[in-house]
């Protein structure tokens, strides 16, 4: 399996600070999720292998973490909380504008494979709530006009 | 000290996991409850193991734990074996605070022999810890978090592993169940015996779980639960699953005799009348030599000796001889005045170091893979292997050294100094500075367990011995196949050798105890199948053994030949007999087996199959057909006095213990010419290393014996040592009577059912 230097730099460079070589999969398992999109068998198999660990070990970690995933995701995961904060200041009635207008629910993602929808914890934004996360970018005070502007952004972004 | 902590998820000897929070303690100034499985002991500590405090919270974790637990124990395979219900049993959290629905999932079959039941378990890690630390397998994992955690297999719906079901005996509930064994019987409804494994030749004890059938007594159940063995907590597939054999469609129930061609049917006093008139006329036509007898690798050490006995004393012939898988003549020679020089299986759990020479213990001698990986993991023990292939315990070597297959002998001449073949040996994986290296190691170590395969033999052996002389403490340990492979050794089953090692050229010891023997060295099985093929072998006794179907002999050779067989099944050999006797297995009878080490331990009674014999009674009985003097075969009679419990003492009101110390005291007349135990009163007066406590052995203890003081000897030509070659699911001929050593997908030598074709 191949990845890309970036990866092989930076997996090069994680086995340094662990005292052992195990201790790098959790890392090691975003970075790959993010360069592939999703935790694949194939993916599993190659850490495994360069970790030393079985694959049943790998999968043990991959499923303990809601963060990492086996299944496809869509190329943007907008991953909306709903811990107390954002609760208290609409952010269930947020997910479930993004439920309509995406028309998937929890872990769904849309057909033509952009989105993917998922009702988070606390994400540290409490201070701007409510509010939603997609990819690794933050988005803040949210209404459900301003979450549809950010979503339309997106699929343009995403079908040029 | 008495003080019970009360815990799931501990086990001894695996990692701490803290996970049931059942062990959980006050100890004084520490502000909470503390799980005494993973607090250290520290100099003036306070601890309360038992307070209301810690009752409370135990019963509180009980409650969690029944939860989401299902209540219904009456149908539960572990119902009345369950942790968990001795605790509530204990605890007394009968009621539950919960409203909600129990988390339900249907159960999983994970292998032939291995049942998940999800809501059962209780998540105390014990399963995943032993496959992984343990056995060193890792099939077993914890996925998901939380509430949701759930035990999983490798191969995400069933398991690719060893099927050593050790999972199953450490799980404390009902959640992984035995395929073999679940919904046969409740646990209270069988009688446990205690008796040594039939399979390879570690000698594990297994605990067999019998209950009365139709046909005499069925093992449903193997496990080790008194943990008395030496095999601690440990057994393989075939001591947990194969003792299925028994009770085989094919199982022989009735004698059989060759008529008009065709085996047929026939009652056991014609059958002995036949074999005892056959027997006697070859032997008083033709003379002993012309009668070849072959012993077996599984019957008891009372057998094997009555066998030797019988053929030397009785059928007048020195053509014995056995399917011989390690070269322990070899070893006796080597050894032969040297004292205390080889090893225990339990001194190799304690060995700070280990030398492995050869074989693959990981399948050829699962237990003693056991002992050094649990001695590597839990005492640092440094392992060293010697190998042609990269065998699985290199992963636990501290040193593990490549060799080309067939070198190991010239590798054991490289460690004693010889260092002409050294560039033989170097190769990518092993340079020349790594040999040195290991070789300075090795040489360091004190104390030293070295144990080695059959591709070491004759000078070889003596080669080695002569090494680990030359090292401070070292012992030796000689790795044959079967289970009773090192008796079927001392029980004199050879052609040069009698009991003890004792040449038959120089036994003065016997010739007086049994009476007039031949002089002449006998045959070896090879030269019995060239005899017969001249005419001049014209009669075989074989027990127990099938050299036609093991040893690739050419079962024509025999077509003159009057064959008689002692077998459970029609094999390759029993199919070309005149007289087949149904034999009962040594999970059928009594005695003692000595495991590869040289332990002796007790074999027990524990099934039954009506209609079939014990080898020992059936050699007796044509003994007896031959007009033969049966009371100088076995000295039995010899109890002179009888005890009706007034010597009891002590042991007053207990009725076992009273029959075990009378039988030590040979207090017990032994009444019948079938008492194997009379002959082990000769064994132990006669054989050499075997007078050990008869106290100790019918407590059912190990106990290991001295080799050295056996006779000198003799050196055996190399090419009569043929290895099984078995692994964790094949077993000689026996294994492909096993069901469920057949059933396993791992079994690549799995066979059909119809196994005599």
């Amino acid at each position: 399996m191949k990845f890309s230097d970036e990866f092989e730099a930076r997996f090069t460079e994680m086995l340094t600070h662990y005292p052992t070589r195990r201790s790098a999969l959790v890392p090691t398992l975003l970075y790959a999720q993010d360069e592939v999109g999703n935790l694949s068998d194939e993916v599993i198999a190659e850490l495994a292998q360069r970790l030393d660990l079985t694959e049943l070990e790998v999968r043990n970690v991959i499923s303990y973490y809601s963060m990492l995933t086996t299944k496809p995701r869509g190329k943007y995961n907008v991953q909306v909380c709903t811990n107390i904060a954002c609760m208290l200041r609409g952010g269930e009635e947020l997910l479930g504008h993004c439920k309509k207008k995406l028309g998937i629910g929890h872990k769904g993602t849309t057909p033509d494979g952009l989105f993917s929808l998922e009702e988070v914890e606390c994400i540290g934004a409490c201070s701007w709530a409510p509010a939603a996360q997609v990819n690794y970018d933050f988005h803040e005070n949210l209404t459900s006009a301003k979450m549809d502007q950010i979503l339309d952004e997106y699929k343009k972004k995403g079908t040029q | 000290m008495g003080i019970e902590v009360p815990s799931f998820c501990y086990y001894p000897g695996l990692s701490l996991q803290g996970a049931c929070r059942m062990c959980v303690v006050k100890i004084e100034k520490m502000p909470k409850l503390q799980t005494a499985c993973t607090t250290t002991v520290t100099e003036g500590m306070i601890v309360a193991t038992d307070s209301d405090e810690v009752r409370q919270a135990r019963k509180a974790m009980v409650e969690l734990l029944l939860g989401n637990h299902p209540l219904d124990c009456p149908v539960c395979d572990a119902g009345g074996e369950c942790e968990l219900q001795d605790m509530t049993f204990s605890y007394g959290a009968a009621e539950s605070k919960y409203m909600e629905a129990k988390n339900h999932k249907e159960e999983q079959q994970w292998s032939p022999v291995v049942y998940f039941d999800r809501p059962r378990c209780i998540l105390c890690y014990r399963c995943v810890r032993v496959c992984g630390e343990g056995m060193d397998v890792w099939a077993l994992g914890v996925q998901n978090r939380g509430v949701s955690s759930i035990i999983a297999p490798n191969e995400s719906d069933h398991l690719d592993c060893e099927e050593c079901g050790m999972c199953i005996d450490i799980c404390p509930v009902g959640a992984l169940t035995s395929g073999a064994y679940r919904y046969k019987t409740r646990p209270w409804e069988m009688n446990h015996v205690g008796t040594i494994c039939t399979h390879c030749g570690d000698g594990c004890k297994t605990t067999l779980g019998v209950r009365r059938c139709d046909t005499g007594a069925e093992i449903v159940r193997g496990d080790n639960r008194d943990k008395s063995g030496i095999n601690n907590d440990f057994l393989c597939v075939k001591g947990r699953y194969a003792f299925d054999f028994a009770h085989h469609k094919e199982r022989l129930t009735e004698p059989l005799v060759r008529k008009n061609g065709k085996l047929t049917p026939a009652t056991w006093e014609e059958a002995f009348e036949l074999i005892g008139k056959r027997l006697r006329e070859v032997r008083d036509q033709d003379g002993g030599s012309a009668i070849g007898v072959i012993g077996s690798n599984r019957t008891t050490n009372e057998e094997n000796y009555l066998l030797s006995k019988f053929a030397r004393s009785v059928l007048k012939t020195n053509n014995v001889d056995h399917h011989r898988t390690a070269d322990y003549p070899a070893l006796a020679a080597a050894l032969h005045g040297k004292p205390g020089k080889t090893a225990s299986m339990r001194d190799v759990l304690n060995a700070p170091a280990i030398l492995l020479i050869g074989n693959d213990p990981t399948n050829q001698h699962p237990l003693l893979a056991w002992q050094i990986r649990t001695n590597v993991r839990l005492r640092r023990a440094k392992l060293y292997v010697i190998n042609a292939a990269p065998i699985k315990l290199r992963r636990q070597a501290a040193g593990f050294a490549l060799v080309p297959a067939g070198a190991e002998t010239k590798a054991v001449a490289f460690l004693a100094g010889d260092d002409s073949m050294l560039d033989q040996f170097v190769s990518e994986t092993v340079t020349r500075e790594a040999w040195l290296a290991l070789r300075e190691k090795i040489r360091g170590e004190q104390n030293m367990v070295i144990a080695f395969g059959s591709e070491l033999r004759g000078h070889d052996i003596e080669a080695l011995v002569n090494f680990a002389s030359s090292l401070t403490g070292a012992k030796l340990i000689s790795l044959g196949d079967y289970a009773n492979s090192r008796g079927a050794s001392e029980m004199g089953l050879y052609p040069d050798l009698l009991p003890g090692y004792e040449p038959v050229a120089s036994a003065d010891k016997f010739q007086k105890e049994w009476d007039s023997l031949p002089a002449e060295t006998g045959l070896s099985l090879p030269q019995m199948a060239e005899a017969a093929k001249a005419g001049k072998l014209k009669a075989l006794y074989v027990v127990g053994s099938n050299p036609i179907g093991r040893l690739g002999i050419d079962p024509f050779v025999f077509s003159k030949s009057f064959v008689v067989v002692q077998d459970m099944f029609l094999t390759e050999t029993a199919n070309i007999a005149d007289v087949v006797l149904p034999a009962a297995n040594a999970y059928e009878k009594t005695g003692t087996y000595t495991n590869t080490c040289g332990d002796l331990q007790l074999v027990k009674k524990a099934g039954e199959v009506s209609n079939t014999k014990p080898d020992f009674e059936m050699i007796v009985r044509i003994a007896d057909a031959m007009g033969s003097d049966v009371s100088g075969l076995v000295p039995f009679g010899s109890g002179t006095h009888s005890d009706m419990g007034q010597t009891r003492g002590a042991q007053s009101g207990e009725a076992d213990r009273h029959a075990v110390w009378l039988e030590a005291h040979n207090l017990e007349p032994k009444m019948t010419p079938f008492d194997p135990m009379a002959i082990l009163d000769e064994i132990q007066r006669v054989v050499s290393g075997y007078d050990v406590s008869r106290v100790n052995l019918l407590a059912g203890n190990d106990q290991h014996l001295e080799i050295a003081e056996s006779g000198a000897s003799s050196i055996q030509p190399p090419e009569l040592i043929v290895p099984a070659h078995d692994d964790l699911f094949s077993s000689g001929t026996l294994g492909r009577y096993s069901k469920t050593l057949n059933s396993v997908f791992e079994n690549k030598t799995a066979v059909p059912e119809v196994a005599a074709d």
